[in-house]
């Protein structure tokens, strides 16, 4: 590259230093980006005003008109807007993907630790579970769990009462609950007309999901936990054990201290993973953000701010779980150590 | 999902081609017709045992293609949910979209597209397990229903139930299929769609049809139609007068079997009809014997019912002839 600069004509030389063409090629790759999303952006709004087709987010105010079939978190009829519609729909996707991303840690916590148990006959039952889960695709493990549930369990009138109060039947669990007025009395389901009404439920929907996710979710976290694990020095959990300290003890305290700072980045992938996979809910009817967005776009029409607004919120939800991940990984992190 | 998005891209991506030359040179050009159909709905648009695509909403662009290309066989099918109907229109990835689609002022006036007429009255019903002894809908309240999303049947629910003070928790699940099968498992008490619908899903999805009723109560008007884009009106009335060429035969006694013997009749609307007089052909930019050629490749209107939907257990009823008491009616040719 130095020969560049020892040509007569310096000036070009310099054109050639690599400093000075990075800039140049950096600055057309922005032009290049910049033109390309307003080729797109100016196509788009022509083309809609071209054809007559509405545009813009006003629709976000107009009633909704359709029912939604989980509204546990939040009071909502077909007479409200689409915007609440939606709200209902976020909500929903809260309210399975938390749960499900909790449980899954556990079960992979436990599922790590039990691939590399001493005991036989447990490590291959983890890593089988490991490899049947993960490669068989989400979206049929979902089918197959609403399959059995809807399919297997009988009619409301003939359910299954696995405790007293609870029911189990093809319209989900039923269960009691504690009464609002806080007098610890319990309220009880109670079969009436079609389905169970009074105490508390969970939907055929919910559950193959919530199933389905936490089950999926935590092979991949198993795997994660194990490598952490694996990557701590043997020396170490020697070291420990010549210390005097027991097996319990140098998991808690010097393995898994360790080991966390090799699992937490990986982990925050998966807990993102978890969160967008919650969208196969359109496949078996549970009401998710998509499968809201879905049905507001197909009723409006308006597929482009439908689809805009379905990026930016899970892009917004995928942000707030990485930061709250960085913050956690750089709390555990080794103190002075770059990140 | 993904045919979505691949038609929201295309929306962006095409350069303006809403007047950039009429969807029939464009098929003229390719030599076939896209047509956007039902994924399987039996009577109106699904593959038969050896794959070939059968029903009304089939026939019609089969019609078009007939009286455009010369040849019923020229038209490939893009098979569409409920979702991805319009913007796969919007779009330009189907030049018609012929899939039981109900005609809505909504849909006519924001969608960009405009309903070319009506293939098909029917109306919404509800369909439910005989064990359970409902006789009318007016029982349902409390009811679990399994109903399709982005459709007129999710919002005209809503409303009834909004309309006779009832409640129901509705199962929404995209694809007809699986809709089915959850209210076969008993995961709802009630099915509803068109009327049409039940009575297809019941003969061709139950394990015993005698074990559903259909309610008496049909709680909306659902006019079906082949709908196309906006900004094409040249398109937009071939596929017009392709459809009342279906009614019209009817109405004038052509078949299938019959129009090369009543092309030598003497009658002169008839000579209109099969071009041997006029230029009705020329008036839309297509061969002379663009209506004969309809009737003889793919038959009349009646003909294509009871080709398709007879066999299901639906009868004329609406879809009678004007003059034989149903809504059928072709404006005049000539």
């Amino acid at each position: 590259m130095a020969a560049d600069t020892t040509g007569k004509n310096r000036t070009v030389g310099r054109m050639f230093e690599p400093r000075h063409r990075a800039v140049v090629y950096q600055a057309l790759l922005a032009a290049a980006v910049v033109f390309t999303a307003w080729y797109f952006i100016s196509n788009a709004v022509e083309n809609l005003l071209a054809r007559r087709i509405a545009s813009g987010f006003g629709f976000l105010s107009r009633e909704a008109g359709f029912e939604i079939g989980e509204t546990t978190l939040l009071a909502y009829n077909a007479s409200d807007h689409y915007f609440k519609a939606l709200t209902i729909g976020l909500l929903n996707t809260f309210r399975v993907a938390l749960p499900a991303i909790f449980f899954s840690s556990l079960i992979g916590m436990v599922l790590g630790l039990a691939r590399l148990a001493p005991n036989w006959l447990l490590a291959k039952l983890a890593s089988t579970y490991v490899e049947v889960i993960r490669n068989v695709p989400l979206v049929v493990q979902l089918f197959f769990w609403y399959a059995v549930i809807t399919e297997s369990l009988p009619a409301p009138a003939e359910a299954l009462r696995p405790l007293p109060g609870v029911f189990l039947s093809n319209r989900g669990i039923a269960f009691p609950t504690l009464t609002a007025d806080f007098r610890f009395t319990l309220d009880y389901p109670v079969l009436s007309g079609f389905n169970f009404s009074g105490g508390g439920s969970l939907s055929p929907e919910f559950a193959a999901l919530f199933l389905g996710l936490a089950l999926y979710t935590a092979a991949f976290i198993g795997e994660i936990v194990r490598a952490g694990i694996l990557s701590v020095d043997r020396g170490q959990f020697e070291a420990a054990r010549s210390l005097g300290l027991s097996g319990r003890q140098v998991m808690r305290f010097v393995i898994l201290p360790q080991a966390l700072r090799v699992i937490v980045p990986p982990v925050t992938s998966q807990y993102l993973n978890c969160t967008k996979n919650s969208s196969l809910a359109v496949a078996i009817g549970y009401p998710d953000l998509v499968a809201i967005a879905n049905t507001t776009i197909n009723q409006t029409g308006q597929a482009i701010e439908g689809i805009a607004i379905i990026m930016l919120v899970y892009l917004a939800i995928s942000l707030a779980i990485s930061s709250l991940m960085n913050w956690y990984n750089a709390r555990i992190g080794l103190r002075g150590a770059k990140s | 999902m993904i045919k979505l998005i691949v038609s929201i891209l295309l929306l962006t991506l095409s350069a303006n081609n809403a007047y950039a030359g009429p969807t029939a040179d464009g098929a003229l050009k390719k030599g076939f017709i896209q047509c956007g159909v039902n994924s399987g709905l039996a009577g109106f648009s699904q593959p038969d045992s050896n794959g070939e695509w059968r029903g009304i909403d089939i026939d019609l662009c089969r019609t078009v293609a007939a009286a455009l290309l010369g040849d019923a066989k020229k038209i490939r099918f893009t098979p569409l949910t409920t979702q991805q109907r319009f913007t796969a229109l919007q779009s330009g990835e189907v030049d018609i979209l012929s899939r039981n689609t109900t005609w809505t002022f909504t849909r006519d006036s924001s969608l960009g597209l405009n309903f070319v007429g009506i293939n098909y009255f029917d109306g919404q019903g509800f369909m439910v397990t005989k064990k359970r002894a409902v006789k009318s809908a007016k029982q349902l309240d409390g009811a679990t229903v399994c109903v399709q999303p982005g459709t007129t049947t999710e919002l005209n629910l809503a409303d009834y139930f909004r309309a006779n003070n009832m409640k129901f928790k509705p199962v929404v699940i995209e694809k007809f299929e699986e809709v089915l099968n959850a209210y076969f498992a008993g995961r709802c008490d009630v099915f509803t769609t068109d009327v049409s619908g039940l009575v297809a899903a019941r003969a061709s999805r139950a394990a015993n049809a005698t074990d559903h009723a259909i309610l008496p109560e049909v709680i909306s008007k659902e006019p079906f139609g082949p709908a196309v884009r906006h900004g094409d009106d040249h398109w937009f009335d071939i596929v017009k007068w392709s459809l009342y060429a279906m009614i019209e035969g009817e109405e004038l006694g052509l078949t299938s079997k019959n129009i090369e013997q009543q092309a030598k009749s003497a009658n002169p609307i008839i000579q209109r009809f099969v071009g041997a007089k006029g230029e009705f052909g020329k008036m839309l930019a297509l061969d002379n014997r663009w209506a004969y050629n309809i009737i003889k490749q793919v038959g009349n209107y009646g003909e294509s019912f009871e080709r398709n939907l007879t066999p299901l257990g639906l009868d004329r009823g609406l879809n009678q002839l004007w003059n034989r008491g149903g809504l059928m009616y072709a404006p005049p040719l000539r």
